[in-house]
């Protein structure tokens, strides 16, 4: 078993190699794709396979090594300030977005319509008759062109201001969703703390259902959004800033959502994670009290004041 | 693990040791250097006379571009994560990075993700043309369609910025030796340690604005489209939200290599070592709340402009703190001046000019003037040439002889120096005197006016690029054939580092010493 001042320096390895080539040809099919090629979609696939392929490897790699005792209490330490870290370069990430969010509500809109400036005819020959508002219905364009507008606000919005029947309101139960969820991670950490197999298996198992259940329910938001309510990635300002930062957290509850299934798949066929030893999972708790967290940005700021 | 390296190429292709990999970071770097200064050569080339001789001004447009995209993310960024790899682990006591594998996924992305951006200059409609700052609309709306792979090259590269910046964390909060507590370690541990929290802090939010771009472009949505309610205002307030912080991703490093090297040729101790820390960290909180003094003539509210204005401000005392102890350092120290050294003292000098044009820069009513001209490009340049540039030049002679075990040659090391030194000067130096006249920035032809200045500024360039070429000479002269370096090596010396022997072992401290 490795101790407090051994460290256990890994051999040689392929993986970050074939990681690296995997994701470049992730990207380079994804960009040949987007631009229209016709081997893009090919070497899109392909790239992701590579890269399924090399973080299975890799995750098996080191879930060997711990197994075997190889990892010290230090090396175990590193995972875990890297776990960490990346999950604030997250925040960083989710940062950009609703800052852009804020931005766009309190200064671009309103400086469209004009506002603050005194002194020059801008806004009434570039934009004339817009009108800040938000959710943005109207866009600029639509204000100044008329008939003639290319980009269109949606017709109707996901605002909080516009619902009539609280409990029949999606974003509430997609809240509720997730925030049960949160508790049941944590009450599948209690239980693996105190060796209990049975209620860490439940609780998780729980959590991940809960995941799947918040994603059908945002598949059918979409849905309802794109086929009954006009509102798309296109609908101006408002469908970018709802899509992206809502499609961006979505992203991100799959991952997650993958990653306690598979924590999940590890404790019931293969009895991994005890009591003192379980940051795999740990580390995808971790990754799903931030999506939970993320989502409460979301509610209160793309939903209830939305 | 006690084995030396393997055998081949399969040494570099799937090493997991922190010398393998710093050395393939720096020897990336430096090929990128190169290719980043032949870009820079066409466009001093191209200027060196008024009127269009070399290049089509499409083909101009793309070559200031890639220099700078190349020179930030693949010269200057890179060879201080190779200083880190080579220098972080040895210099605390570690027997190598935290974590391994990812140090070498973090290294074996980038040449993927240059491999895709320069294919760029081969796609139809030519390379990014849009300058290296990207701004909406000319990168969306009017970009060629190579942008999307400047955008999904952009985005690996962050993905191994932030790799490798935890991994740095990792390893400084988490490998230390014992007694080697915080307020011991070296300057250049202190400084990537906070330049390590700023790419982590930012390299997200750049992944965030090309995956706007992305979105505008492709998907139809309204980042920076203003008919759609957005802004191309935003485009640069997210970018230069990420854009601050890394002009000092670029320079703190250099801090900590120059706070290495000074103490050992002045024969004295760092002069105040703790305020060099919280100046370090003084200096990346600031860059947080700065980044809209790079938009002053954008258009912004009287409110904003004063704010940023006088936050810019405030970067200079955490600066000057720095300059200062940097010049008490030599201060009755007994000096002798090799080529690190050389090259140090010119930072010192020549950064604290570029930060004194950063500072007439920053007063928001004379920027209107400065905004936009060679004066702008004469400033980042002073602080990224003689600054980033000239320290990592440092850092390479400094530690050259720890590495291979062979001192290189000082004649020609002190020749390089004196090359690069007036080159710069040269190259730079006018661009002031251009800019303030009127001249705007990435134009291929220009006023007569301007003809004399530019000439020597092509001049200039042409030998700092043939001083690099002499430097890589003297590199691999020594590496093949220098003289054995002592342990020690310099006489002046401390550290962790000149405590093993020269070269250094392909395991260092797999015992960690005992740090009093």
């Amino acid at each position: 078993m490795a101790t407090e001042g051994t460290y256990y320096v890994p051999e040689q390895s392929k993986l970050p190699i074939f990681a690296s080539f995997g994701l470049f040809l992730t990207v380079f099919g994804a960009a040949n794709w987007i631009n229209g090629s016709d081997n893009g979609p090919m070497m899109f696939m392909a790239g992701g396979f590579v890269m399924a392929v090399v973080l299975w490897n890799w995750f098996s790699t080191v879930i060997d090594e711990n197994m075997n005792g190889l990892n010290s209490p230090q090396l175990k330490r590193s995972y875990v300030w890297g776990m960490g870290w990346f999950i604030f370069s997250e925040v960083m990430f989710f940062a950009a977005f609703f800052g852009a969010l804020y931005y766009i509500r309190n200064f671009s809109l309103p400086w469209l319509a004009g506002e603050g400036d005194h002194s020059s005819m801008t806004p009434e020959v570039l934009w004339p008759g817009f009108e800040a508002h938000w959710p943005l219905m109207t866009t600029p364009d639509m204000a100044a062109n008329g008939e003639a507008a290319k980009v269109l606000g949606p017709a109707q919005n996901m605002s909080g201001s516009t619902v009539e029947n609280v409990w029949s309101w999606l974003p509430l139960w997609n809240t509720i969703v997730l925030m049960t969820s949160s508790v049941t991670v944590h009450f599948a950490h209690t239980a693996i703390k105190k060796d209990n197999r049975k209620g860490f298996n439940l609780w998780l198992g729980i959590t991940v259902l809960l995941g799947f259940i918040f994603l059908g329910l945002q598949a059918e938001e979409y849905i309802v959004a794109y086929n009954d309510m006009g509102l798309t990635l296109e609908s101006g300002a408002y469908g970018t800033t709802f899509f992206m930062l809502t499609g961006f957290h979505g992203a991100h509850v799959t991952m997650g959502t993958i990653m306690l299934l598979v924590m999940w798949l590890r404790s019931m066929l293969k009895g991994h994670f005890k009591s003192d030893d379980q940051f795999g999972f740990e580390a995808a708790s971790w990754y799903w009290h931030f999506v939970d967290v993320v989502w409460v940005g979301l509610f209160i700021f793309v939903y209830v004041f939305g | 693990m006690a084995h030396g390296p393997a055998k081949g190429i399969t040494r570099w292709l799937y090493t997991t040791n922190h010398k393998d990999i710093g050395s393939m970071y720096l020897w990336f770097s430096f090929l990128m250097f190169l290719l980043g200064g032949v870009f820079a050569l066409v466009i001093r080339a191209e200027l060196f006379e008024p009127g269009l001789q070399i290049v089509e001004p499409e083909f101009f447009n793309q070559m200031t571009t890639m220099h700078g995209l190349v020179m930030v993310f693949g010269a200057v960024m890179p060879a201080f994560v190779g200083l880190a790899n080579w220098m972080v682990p040895m210099m605390i006591g570690a027997p190598d990075m935290a974590l391994p594998r990812m140090n070498n996924w973090s290294f074996w992305i980038l040449p993927f993700a240059f491999a895709m951006l320069a294919s760029t200059l081969f796609m139809e409609g030519g390379a990014p043309n849009f300058g290296w700052t990207f701004y909406a609309p000319l990168s969306t709306t009017y970009a060629p369609p190579s942008v999307t792979f400047f955008i999904f090259a952009v985005h690996i590269m962050g993905a191994s910025s932030i790799m490798g910046a935890i991994n740095i964390i990792a390893t400084i909060l988490n490998m230390r030796a014992p007694g080697m507590t915080l307020m011991k370690m070296p300057l250049f541990v202190w400084t990537w340690l906070i330049t390590a929290y700023l790419l982590i802090a930012v390299m997200p939010v750049l992944a965030g604005v090309v995956t706007m771009m992305l979105m505008d472009i492709h998907f139809g949505t309204s980042f920076f489209s203003a008919a759609g309610g957005g802004d191309p205002v935003l485009f640069q307030h997210v970018f230069w939200f990420f854009g601050h912080p890394e002009v000092y991703i670029m320079i703190l490093p250099a801090f900590g290599v120059v706070s290495a090297i000074i103490p050992t040729f002045a024969r004295k101790p760092l002069f105040g070592y703790a305020s060099m820390v919280y100046a370090t960290a003084s200096i990346a909180f600031l860059s947080f709340i700065v980044w809209a003094h790079h938009m002053f003539t954008v258009g912004m509210p009287i409110a904003g402009e004063l704010f940023f204005m006088y936050a810019t401000m405030l970067i200079a005392v955490p600066t000057g703190v720095k300059v200062f102890n940097w010049v008490t350092t030599m201060f009755k120290g007994s000096m002798t001046f090799e080529t690190p050294m050389l090259f140090s003292v010119a930072f010192v000098i020549l950064f604290t000019i570029g930060g004194f044009s950063g500072l007439m820069l920053a007063i928001a009513p004379a920027d209107f003037q400065y905004h936009d001209t060679y004066f702008v490009v004469a400033h980042f340049h002073y602080v990224l040439v003689p600054g980033a540039i000239f320290s990592i030049t440092a850092g390479v002679y400094y530690w050259l002889p720890k590495w291979c075990g062979n001192m290189y040659d000082e004649t020609m090391g002190k020749m390089h120096f004196w090359m690069a030194f007036i080159g710069l000067n040269l190259t730079f130096f006018p661009m002031h005197f251009a800019g303030l006249a009127g001249m705007p920035r990435r134009i291929p032809d220009y006023n007569m006016m301007f003809a004399d200045w530019n000439m020597i500024s092509s001049v200039g360039a042409f030998l700092f690029g043939a001083a690099q070429l002499l430097f890589l000479y003297n590199v691999i002269a020594t590496i093949v054939s220098g003289k054995k370096a002592t342990d020690r090596v310099w006489e002046g010396s401390h550290g962790l580092e000149w405590t093993v022997p020269s070269p250094a072992p392909y395991h260092t401290f797999s015992t960690p010493p005992e740090v009093k």
